[in-house]
């Protein structure tokens, strides 16, 4: 059963798109990189259940393209 | 000289010879609109309705061709039909509500504005920019010829603006020579490169975004939808992104993103737009160009959108990019927000302050404006690598994760701004006494359309300041140094309560003259109501 939640949960999502992008102005390709994996990790780990974390990998990975 | 700078659509207002170029003194006049474009003519028309003259200078002699603003929201149609020719806009405009949008060749996410019922607008139509100022100055004729104080004069450009003491001194040319009048007062409806902001020298700061779109106007009787589709990376390469849109005519809006550093007379050569075109429409598809054109864009705004006498409207105070439908419509607002104070200032009913709630609310909404246009952009053309890889990202997850969806951003269509925070709001009194009241017809809202018995509500409300009675009886008339606040009581029906009571039984809203609340209680206290009043002239 699936307990990763795929429907609409981020209110303000404009805010938070342009906050997300905000973060990597003037950064590195590199250094924006660095910066997104540390936030996989900072949210994973906030998440902390082992389930809904290989479903998240299991979507994310799904047909990805070159 | 004076030749013209762009091709008319229509010639509705030929130079013809004013007794003021005759005049041994320059003849003052109490408004002087420059810019004769959807803004100004409709800031005539909310001038008129407020029973003042105005003179409109305007340097072509009609409406210039090409579609430009072509999507115009509910709110903007509402104060258009306050000023006589919503209808006629709506019965010629395309009304829409599908838009879907595509990532390369698969359907990425699809929207309804399933309109609310129980409006007499829709949320949105598309109509050719020139239809607009058309059904304008149509409007402004009839109301000359029952005897309003409209003086529209082609071909008469200003060439400088003298500070007086009170007031301007406009030195102007037309095809027979110079002339000057004066003004009390100034409305720059002159556009983006507004020459007025340029001749008293003031700023237009902001962001300029690096790229360009190519639109193409095609006739063609094509049996597509009428929908929006927005592509992102569109598989027939025809530019980084693409739009399509229906107008009235038969005539389709394309929109191509070509990039920044492009030969744009190279572009516009008519065998290099047809091979974009045909390479998205096909090759068995005929049409004609109607028009075209190639745009770069800026989110910028004045500091101050009135520098004494000299007051700016619309996209010469603030200018958005397109994604979002936010020029026109946030003009036409405001025209709305400007007409009666300026009218209660002239008549000396209220002081400058009232004039100052024109810059905030209106520069509040211009913000918001900016904000969500910049957005918009930012997603359309990512300016870094990592904000391309973002955005991709969300086009796939879209394609089968609805959280992903609203992160999509091909525009947010633009809604009227709620001046929260507004000098001019008075309490809340319905949710203070503890009711769930809607939160769209808070204070500062503009008031929401639903039906009656006999008509609409919006066709029975602005242009004075009215206290709306719902399931009380109607107060008596509220007389002020200026005006009369008028009662309108009406019948609750399941609209009026859903969008005006919420659980409350009865309700009691003091409208201003552009329909937006300025207070509200569940009961008639006519000390409050007064105080109220006193607050939304600005006092």
């Amino acid at each position: 059963m699936s307990k990763l939640v795929t429907d609409p949960n981020i209110p303000d999502h404009d805010g938070f798109y342009s906050e997300l992008i905000a973060l990597h102005e003037g950064r590195s390709k590199a250094e924006s990189d660095a910066i997104n994996a540390k936030l996989i990790l900072l949210l994973a780990n906030h998440i902390g259940d082992r389930a809904i974390l290989s479903e998240a990998f299991a979507h994310a990975g799904k047909d990805q393209q070159s | 000289m004076l030749d013209d700078r762009y091709d008319l659509a229509f010639r509705l207002y030929p130079y013809a010879r004013s007794a003021d170029q005759d005049a041994p003194a320059p003849v003052r006049h109490p408004v002087v609109i420059v810019g004769g474009g959807p803004i100004g003519m409709s800031m005539a028309l909310d001038l008129a309705e407020q029973g003042v003259a105005s003179v409109i200078l305007d340097d072509h002699e009609g409406v210039g061709a090409g579609s430009r603003a072509i999507c115009f929201a509910k709110r903007a149609l509402e104060i258009a039909d306050r000023h006589g020719f919503g209808v006629a806009a709506h019965e010629k405009g395309v009304v829409w509500n599908l838009g879907k949008v595509f990532h390369g060749d698969k359907l990425a996410y699809e929207f309804n504005l399933l309109p609310e019922e129980g409006h007499k607008f829709p949320a949105f139509i598309n109509l050719q920019q020139p239809y607009f100022e058309k059904f304008a100055v149509e409007r402004i004729r009839e109301l000359q010829a029952a005897g309003a104080e409209i003086d529209i004069r082609g071909k008469n450009r200003v060439d400088s603006i003298e500070q007086l003491d009170g007031g301007v001194r406009l030195n102007i040319m037309t095809p027979e020579g110079p002339y000057q009048i004066d003004a009390d007062w100034l409305i720059a409806c002159d556009g983006a490169g507004s020459p007025t902001r340029k001749m008293l020298g003031l700023d237009f700061d902001g962001r300029v975004f690096q790229d360009s779109f190519l639109i193409a106007d095609v006739r063609m009787t094509a049996d597509f939808p009428v929908e929006r589709r927005f592509w992102f990376d569109p598989p027939f390469k025809s530019g980084a992104s693409a739009l399509l849109h229906k107008q009235p005519d038969d005539v389709w809006r394309i929109d191509f993103q070509i990039g920044w550093d492009v030969d744009r007379q190279e572009e516009l050569k008519e065998a290099n737009i047809r091979a974009r075109v045909d390479q998205m429409l096909g090759p068995d598809i005929k049409y004609d160009i109607v028009w075209s054109s190639i745009y770069t864009f800026q989110c910028r705004r004045m500091k101050k959108f009135r520098h004494d006498r000299v007051i700016f409207a619309g996209d010469s105070a603030h200018q958005v990019s397109p994604f979002g439908a936010r020029g026109a419509n946030s003009g036409v607002q405001d025209v709305d927000n400007l007409g009666w104070k300026l009218a209660l200032v002239m008549k000396g009913a209220a002081g400058e302050a009232l004039l100052d709630s024109y810059e905030m609310e209106r520069m509040y909404a211009a913000d918001e404006n900016i904000l969500n246009s910049t957005r918009a952009t930012d997603f359309i053309t990512p300016k870094s690598e990592v904000s391309q890889i973002f955005r991709n990202a969300v086009l796939e997850l879209a394609k089968d994760h609805a959280f992903a969806r609203p992160l999509v951003n091909s525009g947010r269509l633009s809604l009227p701004s709620i001046y929260d925070g507004s000098e001019l709001n008075s309490e809340d009194g319905l949710r203070a006494s503890g009711f769930d009241a809607p939160l769209r017809t808070r204070p500062g809202a503009p008031a929401t359309d639903a039906p009656l018995a006999d008509g609409w509500l919006l066709e029975k409300l602005g242009g004075r300041f009215q206290i709306l009675a719902i399931g009380v009886a109607a107060p008596d008339p509220i007389a002020f140094d200026g005006g009369v606040a008028e009662p309108l009581a009406i019948q609750v029906s399941a609209e009026i309560q859903a969008r005006y009571l919420g659980d409350a039984p009865s309700a009691v809203y003091l409208l201003r003259p552009d329909q937006h609340i300025a207070a509200r209680w569940a009961t008639y206290e006519p000390a409050a109501v007064k105080a109220a009043l006193h607050r939304a002239l600005g006092k």
